[in-house]
């Protein structure tokens, strides 16, 4: 009995801290309908300002607390809220996870950046002492969980007091309660954002500060567990309930200490599931909790407030124009090719080669995300998957590598659609949480297992036979990464693509001419993964390896950010997303900068998705083919004239009208100005 | 047998009777109009008629299948067509695109290995059908522009031609007037009576207006806080008392 108590309130200390950051998650997502997957990295970050000031600059104890919590964590919930997310307000859900996505990429960077590379050892809590022991009756408490219990309690005490006694909190308890009605009170939603996401900030600054002493030494992955913890926690509250998503998180937390006191520490379940215990919950909960999916009608609580910001128009350039362009990609890329095999070095046609093949795997993205319109966070897995799977059968059965990569390209597409079916009842955020926490889980139980990662016998692939020179082997990447391109640029057009397109505009409006939302989006799913996978066993081959860390779930959400920044509607957006991250750090290279900038600026550059749905890329060339077309002869025009730079308008234009009048408005006048020739 | 039967639809939520035992039925052909005040209920009875919320009681029966339990997809391919109250296009697609996936959809000949063979592009036939309907309903000169491009009566135009590609026995049409002005309705009234005659197609209208309702529907239910107060032909129902105290309230 006793032992049973011990093993509990040693899991309590840790669920306390699950808890805080899951009661900031739910506070913002109910007040501003951004799942701020940033939490964890503004935890981390707040964990190294104190690390920082505290042990580095030998402050004492209380001015680094409140320089660490009281005023930077807030100071940066309060700067995410004004240059970010206030403006994505009436964004699409899959906008507003995008671009806390990107901080999720980019801060934790930043942050390492700032600490740079010195080791971060000897991590202080906030109590006295530390090791201190205090002992109630049978237990024995030391000072770091002292420290959060204390701040814990003190915490929920003064929300509730906030919550039940100030204005500020009232008004937050009454957006919480139903957005529309409060705005329509009277009240400044903007404000009471703001504030909701300054406390919530705080609580992930606390969380960070409490369960930083618990580790070694600062390292962001401790902080992801954290973070899906957390997401664990707000899932069990529905993503509605602050005192739930407290319970949630304890309960969590008292789950991992009794497995790390009742499981024999040494079996292989306790080595595997404890650590991946939150993963495992939060995969479940999403599947399983009911309620979750009703929860789900309510995913956006602020849009409708505002009418929702025009979709990008259907491009309406000339025909002239559309070839050219086409040529002109096309020549280019050819010249890159002719010069890796004939000019340049054996370095750049490394380069390019791998360019190639991250691009492959990013036709995958553009398939879930651009097509689908899904956000997907377990590619980099399934591109995994196609590498271990190429690697093993080579291995074990001896057969060819290249028909081997279309097994493996095939098994990473059934393991795509068998978790599409329970994750795809789920849609929106919560499916790509679902997708987070398979990826997650894959590499943490699966991954380390010897018939799947191999264990720590390495998993060579052998190159394929009349490959080994690496100028064939990148003429075969460049192959087959046309022939993916083609086949994403087939599907697009085809039924599939356009059903795709019709459940992206309206699901209700597809359903009711008979589209199924599943099949198209579970096929969506599989075609995916096995790109993904025939990618995966494509880099496997190149580096002559498969080896797990290139196929950690960083990479799936780093992947996302790249494409869709760059464009993840295109061919032309994968492929230069691949010459993207691999040209990148050559560039910071050439510039004397730390490679870990490549991250921060893709990440940062994931938040310009809000306003270029399209991705950059492509809203620029339809900004210099607008400039190019209003030069050129009126025969050689488009039917709309492609004067608007389409999307780019801001939700405020559009003001009080419905969104197809609005666009009448700017759409017609363009349109009655060239005859609609 | 009738088209469309609806028998005792029942739908609570949280304690509060949305519907309670509300039945009607349509013939193959008809117009029928539903009506009632806001908050009546309404629009609650078209999402159970077309699966997108499940009653609590109740069965849903077309052409003499119980069709209470099916996903809406199916009963689209069932013969179900509707229109949306706030309009759902889908953005960024032409006219003529939202009529030929329609049209791909209700013939289900759509398969992935046509698409990876590029056996996927519209067919004679089906460009022959679009232009059809685009002509039916007016819509020709704007057939290769963006949907974004429409006024919100020709874009209401384009979600009833996107039914009508299906075929249906029945057309459901969720406020067709809302939105639109005075002389946009009428244009509306006048281009669905046309349609209406052409294809036999039975029509069950959601309608505030009830000039729209008067010129186009033969008969006509009034729900009011849930329970069915009145049902026969238009000019019956709209005379009767019940329904003038529901609109008008008690003292009138």
């Amino acid at each position: 009995m006793t032992d049973l108590l011990t093993y509990v309130i040693q899991g309590i200390p840790f669920g306390c801290v699950f808890a805080l950051v899951a009661i900031g998650l739910v506070l913002t997502y109910k007040t501003s309908g951004v799942f701020n997957l940033a939490f964890g990295a503004q935890a981390f970050l707040s964990a190294a300002v104190y690390y920082d000031v505290r042990v580095r600059h030998a402050w004492p104890m209380v001015p680094a607390f409140v320089l660490a919590v009281l005023v930077v964590s807030p100071l940066v919930g309060l700067l995410l809220e004004r240059l970010i997310f206030r403006h994505l307000r009436t964004a699409s859900p899959v906008a507003k996870l995008v671009a806390a996505l990107g901080l999720l990429v980019a801060v934790p960077q930043i942050v390492q950046i700032w600490l740079g590379k010195g080791p971060t050892f000897g991590i202080v809590g906030v109590w006295s002492d530390d090791n201190a022991l205090y002992r109630f009756g049978d237990f024995v408490v030391d000072g770091r969980e002292m420290a959060v219990f204390v701040c814990t309690a003190v915490g929920v005490v003064a929300l509730w007091a906030l919550f039940r006694f100030a204005p500020v909190g009232l008004r937050m308890r009454a957006v919480v309660e139903s957005p529309r009605m409060t705005e329509l009170a009277g009240v400044n939603a903007d404000r009471v954002s703001a504030s909701a996401w300054m406390l919530s900030s705080f609580f992930a600054g606390l969380a960070g500060v409490l369960v930083a002493p618990f580790y070694a030494s600062l390292s962001p992955t401790d902080f992801t567990t954290l973070l899906v913890a957390a997401i664990a926690a707000a899932a069990f509250a529905r993503l509605t309930s602050i005192p739930l998503a407290l319970v949630g998180g304890i309960l969590l937390g008292i789950s991992q200490g009794l497995m790390a006191g009742y499981l024999p520490p040494a079996s292989l379940l306790a080595r595997n599931l404890r650590p991946t215990l939150p993963f495992l919950a939060l995969f479940l909960l999403l599947l399983f909790w009911p309620g979750l999916r009703t929860a789900i009608q309510s995913k956006d609580p602020l849009a409708g407030v505002d009418p929702p910001p025009l979709p990008p128009a259907a491009e309406e350039r000339g025909r002239f124009l559309t070839i050219g362009t086409r040529v002109f990609g096309v020549a280019v890329l050819g010249v890159l090719v002719v010069c890796s095999l004939t000019v340049f070095s054996s370095y750049w046609l490394l380069i390019f080669t791998q360019a190639a093949i991250f691009a492959t795997i990013f036709l995958s993205i553009t398939v879930i995300t651009g097509m689908g319109g899904q956000v997907s966070l377990s590619q980099a897995t399934f591109a995994g998957i196609g590498a271990f799977a190429t690697a093993q059968i080579v291995d074990t059965w001896g057969l060819g590598v290249l028909p081997t990569l279309l097994v493996g390209a095939a098994l990473a597409a059934a393991v795509g659609a068998l978790l599409a079916i329970p994750a795809l009842r789920l849609g929106g955020v919560f499916l790509s949480l679902a997708t987070l926490a398979f990826a997650l889980m894959f590499e943490s139980v699966f991954v380390p297992l010897d018939w799947v990662g191999g264990g720590i016998r390495p998993l060579r692939v052998p190159r394929p036979a009349g490959l080994n020179d690496d100028k064939m082997f990148f003429l075969f990447c460049v192959l087959v990464l046309a022939a993916v391109a083609g086949l994403v640029v087939l599907i697009r057009k085809g039924t599939t693509g356009r059903f795709l397109d019709a459940l992206r505009g309206s699901d209700v409006a597809a359903q009711s001419i008979g589209i199924n939302p599943a099949r198209a989006r579970i096929l969506a799913f599989a075609v995916s993964a096995g790109i993904a996978g025939l990618g995966g066993g494509l880099l496997a081959t190149q580096k002559g390896i498969a080896q797990p860390a290139d196929f950690g779930f960083f990479f799936s959400l780093f992947f996302v950010v790249v494409v869709v920044t760059l464009g993840a509607r295109t061919v032309e957006g994968a492929i230069s997303a691949g010459l993207g991250i691999m040209l990148m750090p050559e560039i910071l290279k050439w510039a004397g900068l730390s490679p870990s900038w490549q991250f921060v600026l893709f990440g940062l550059g994931a938040i310009t998705y809000a306003r270029h749905p399209e991705g950059v890329l492509e809203s620029n060339k339809r900004r210099s083919l607008a400039f190019v077309e209003r030069r050129l002869p009126r025969r050689w025009r488009g039917p709309g004239g492609s004067g608007a730079p389409p999307g780019a308008a801001p939700a405020a234009d559009a003001g009080a009208l419905p969104p197809v009048a609005a666009a009448h408005v700017r759409g017609g006048s363009i349109g009655d100005k060239l005859g609609g020739t | 047998m009738a088209l469309l039967e609806a028998e005792g639809i029942t739908k609570h939520f949280a304690g509060i009777t949305a519907l309670d035992a509300v039945s009607l039925t349509v013939e193959p052909g008809e117009a029928v109009g539903l009506i009632g005040p806001n908050g009546a209920g309404k629009t609650t009875f078209f999402n159970c008629l077309l699966g997108i919320l499940r009653p609590d009681g109740g069965t849903v029966t077309l052409a003499g299948r119980d069709i209470t339990r099916l996903p809406t997809y199916r009963r689209a391919r069932l013969g179900f067509g509707r229109t949306f109250q706030r309009m759902e296009l889908f953005a960024g697609m032409t006219v003529r695109d939202h009529l030929l996936v329609a049209e791909r959809s209700r013939l289900g000949t759509g398969r992935f290995w046509k698409d990876l063979l590029n056996l996927s592009r519209p067919t004679a036939s089906e460009q022959e059908r679009a232009e059809h309907t685009l002509e039916l309903l007016g819509l020709a000169d704007v057939a290769d522009r963006p949907v974004e491009a429409l006024t919100l009566g020709r874009g209401r135009l384009v979600e009833v031609g996107r039914a009508l590609m299906t075929e249906p026995k029945l057309l459901l049409l969720d406020e067709p007037s809302s939105g639109l002005d005075a002389h946009e309705t009428e244009a509306l009234a006048v281009t669905l009576r046309d349609v209406q005659a052409a294809r036999g197609t039975a029509v069950l209208l959601v309608e505030h207006d009830v000039e729209f309702v008067r010129t186009f529907a033969t008969r006509l239910y009034v729900l009011d806080f849930g329970t069915l107060i009145a049902q026969g032909t238009t000019t019956e129902v709209l005379t009767a008392d019940t329904v003038r105290r529901a609109y008008l309230g008690e003292t009138v």
